[in-house]
């Protein structure tokens, strides 16, 4: 178990020999973070994974050219470009497919990815019999181990990771205007083609740069865990493009030390788990998206909903009572709610009991119920809401008095001040003298039975 | 060129193993969800490494269970973290089996100093050497991946046919679907079971590239060839066919063309399947790209073809 000086060490980037790991993964994930956003917007999260898988042909041919030249075959910029290369066709693939035929982007990359992967691993097969060069250890060479950095590597990565990280900032606008509608771009004549090859040759740079030094799957991950987890916390672009930028640098640099503190965990699976729970985290609890706030959410607007229908007909009942025209508020049957709605007698007992708890209820005999002061008055509020809407429908939408209730019924919960006042001043010639304005169609009766 | 009894079983492997995938890689590709072989494919580790950690043998029934229970849960995560995050499909999916892949190596390395479990191994099963392995039934000695393939193959034929109608109507219109009484939920899982267990059953004993390649190379080009999901069936395992049997002969005979000693089948197949789309791609009646150069240059464009040439340009 390492203690807490370690541990401080590692996190602070003091220690020599995790300090590049743990950087560079850092740079990287903050650079997938920002390009994978992009991708998650046009819905192709998986091209990293297509792309990675892409690069395999390149890498076996690149060896076999190098070989051939009188080289050992193990030259890393080499097999880089190759991969680079092989990864660039893959992506030409992907878009040719996309624009001449109507395959749609997931058999794309589905194609591009299992095609290219067949082609890499059969001349792999076949550049490995090659005389004079052994070829084994190729794909972990190439598809590497984190914790064997060393500096030139970090050069590259910060380089490459930079200037992609960069890129997507110049070119913001672009970007977010081809996300968001293509077919506008197109038409405002911006060169949509063009764009939309930026950005995968952005993709396909931190793909290939983080294949070398992290691994594939840990490539996959960060081009999609983090922007997926950032969507939740934000609507729109700008911001989530910083907190996923920060999500990823956050899980690689956490997911680094914490494999860097204990040895056998290997790297990339650490920080691939450590941007899963971020995204889970996010998932369940961030306010804005999250499973849970937004189900909270949905749940006190059922209860909302529920408790004005409940009061609307006890209003409408109360109504129908009154004998000259004065309504008043008195106690009457607890039977004539269930015709009202379809609630069934257990539905009904809930809606009560959140009534009660909203103090919209007094206590009365058993049988019967009483609104309380305050439930009068809102229960006048959300009929008289209810009847403006459907006033309003019949006059401007067209809609038959004996069809608006229902409509009425949907939108009456969320209107707002403003928008009451506002009905009130078009509806002006009605007659408004009267708290709560008569129904514009025949009430049922009270009570079915 | 030299053909053996082995080849013939490696041929006869391949295909039983390339048509039990095409069938419900149909509806995967109609479902735009084609990249779920390959999700599976990577996320059944765990599931493998539990069975091991848990029976410690690589005796294959535990290791299929783990592995076909995994495959499922990779669906299932999908589904949920689809509905309850309202997240993108694909970018669910990528965040499933990336996070269960490295549970999964994580699950290894925990072992790693008494087992002889490498992903690498896992990934690559070899078609090569599926005809060593043979169990003898009613007299033959028939290898296993033929036996497991053909099962395979024929539960597919069988889900397939006996749910036709209600697989076709869910994949197109799944809110029909639901209205109609036939649970388009329920046929999800149902297609995502037969495509874990088909994957997980042929990669083990065939190898991942195969898999993946045949769940969506021959359903695109049967795409690409017709508009009838029945045609396209029948379309896409004729060309899974056609790409076993082309590529084993190509994974003989190509080497020797360049000057190499030996390849592999699997990645021979992948190519073969590839080559085969293209063809389509290139000559498909309806949407062909020379077809269609060769229609325009015959008769007036009209505004149909003069749509596709923009969409193209």
């Amino acid at each position: 178990m390492p203690d807490l000086r370690e541990i401080v060490e590692v996190l602070l980037l003091q220690n020599y020999n995790t300090r590049l790991v743990v950087l560079s993964t850092t740079l990287l994930g903050i650079a997938a973070g920002l390009v994978g956003s992009f991708l998650l917007l046009r819905k192709r999260s998986l091209m990293g994974d297509a792309l990675s898988h892409a690069t395999l042909p390149g890498v076996a041919i690149a060896f076999a050219v190098m070989v051939a030249l009188g080289g050992t075959g193990k030259s890393l910029p080499g097999l880089l470009l190759g991969a680079t290369l092989s990864g660039i066709a893959g992506v030409a693939t992907m878009l040719l497919i996309r624009h001449t035929t109507r395959l749609r982007d997931d058999v794309a990359m589905g194609f591009v990815l299992s095609v290219f992967f067949g082609v890499g691993v059969a001349s792999l097969r076949m550049v490995q019999s090659m005389p004079g060069a052994s070829a084994a250890g190729l794909e972990s060479f190439i598809y590497g181990k984190t914790a064997s950095m060393v500096h030139a590597d970090f050069l590259i990565i910060s380089i490459v990771a930079g200037l992609s990280s960069l890129a997507c900032l110049i070119f913001l606008k672009e970007f977010l205007l081809l996300c968001f509608d293509d077919g506008f771009a197109a038409s405002q004549g911006w060169p949509t083609l063009f764009l939309d090859i930026l950005l995968l040759t952005l993709v396909t740079a931190v793909t290939v740069i983080g294949l070398q030094s992290v691994g594939l799957i840990l490539v996959i991950a960060f081009l999609i865990t983090p922007p997926t987890a950032a969507r939740f916390w934000t609507q729109r672009l700008v911001p989530m493009l910083f907190i996923a930028a920060f999500i990823g640098g956050a899980s690689g640099w956490l997911g680094a030390s914490l494999s860097a503190l204990t040895p056998q965990l290997p790297a990339g699976a650490v920080i691939v788990i450590v941007a899963a729970i971020l995204f889970l985290i996010s998932m369940l609890f961030a306010p804005v998206r999250g499973a849970i706030p937004r189900a909270v959410r949905q749940i006190r607007l059922r209860r909302k909903v529920d408790r004005q229908h409940l009061l609307r007909a006890a209003y409408e009942i109360l109504e129908v009572q009154a004998r000259d025209g004065v309504v008043r508020n008195e106690p009457f049957p607890l039977a004539d709610l269930l015709g009202k709605r379809s609630w069934t007698p257990l539905q009904l007992r809930r809606i009560l009991k959140i009534a009660r708890r909203e103090d919209h209820l007094e206590t009365a005999a058993p049988g019967t119920i009483r609104l309380s002061e305050s439930g009068f008055g809102e229960a006048s509020r959300a009929t008289r809401n209810h009847r403006l809407w459907e006033t309003y429908l019949i006059q401007y939408a067209d809609i038959a008095p004996s069809h608006v209730d229902r409509d009425a019924d949907m939108v009456e919960h969320i209107l707002g001040a403003k928008l009451v006042s506002q009905l009130e001043t078009y509806l002006s010639d009605h007659d408004l003298a009267l708290p709560v304005p008569p129904s514009p169609h025949p009430l049922a009766p009270a009570s079915t039975k | 060129m030299n053909w053996t009894g082995f080849d013939t079983w490696i041929v006869v492997i391949g295909a039983l193993c390339a048509a039990a995938c095409a069938l419900p890689g149909c509806f995967l590709v109609l479902r735009k969800m084609s990249m779920m072989g390959d999700a599976i494919s990577h996320a059944v580790l765990p599931g493998l490494a539990i069975a091991f950690l848990i029976t410690g043998t690589r005796a294959s029934v535990a290791m299929f269970l783990g592995a076909a229970i995994a495959g499922v849960l990779t669906a299932l995560f999908t589904q949920w973290i689809t509905r309850f995050g309202n997240v993108d499909r694909g970018a669910a999916m990528g965040i499933v089996f990336t996070t269960l892949f490295a549970i999964g190596l994580l699950l290894i390395r925990q072992a790693a100093d008494h087992v002889d479990l490498d992903p690498g191994c896992v990934l690559y099963g070899a078609i090569e050497l599926t005809p060593l392995d043979t169990i003898a039934l009613g007299g033959f000695d028939i290898p296993r991946a033929a036996l497991v393939n053909g099962i395979v193959l024929l539960l597919n034929l069988v889900i397939i046919g006996l749910l036709y109608k209600e697989l076709k109507l869910s994949s197109f219109d799944p809110d029909l679907a639901d209205t109609l009484g036939y649970s388009s939920e329920f046929l999800h899982y149902l297609l995502m079971t037969m495509v874990a267990v088909t994957t997980v059953a042929a990669f083990e004993s065939v190898g991942s590239i195969i898999v993946i390649a045949m769940l969506i190379v021959p359903p695109a080009t049967a795409l690409l060839l017709t508009h009838d999901l029945f045609k396209m069936l029948i379309i896409a395992v004729v060309a899974a066919v056609l790409a076993a049997v082309t590529g084993h002969l190509g994974a003989l005979v190509v080497p020797g063309w360049l000057g190499f000693e030996s390849t592999t089948t699997s990645g021979m197949i992948a190519l073969a399947a590839g080559l085969i789309f293209t063809l389509a791609w290139l000559f498909s009646p309806y949407e062909g790209i020379l077809t269609r150069r060769f229609r325009e240059g015959v008769r007036e464009p009209d505004s149909l073809s003069a749509n596709t040439n923009t969409k193209a340009s």
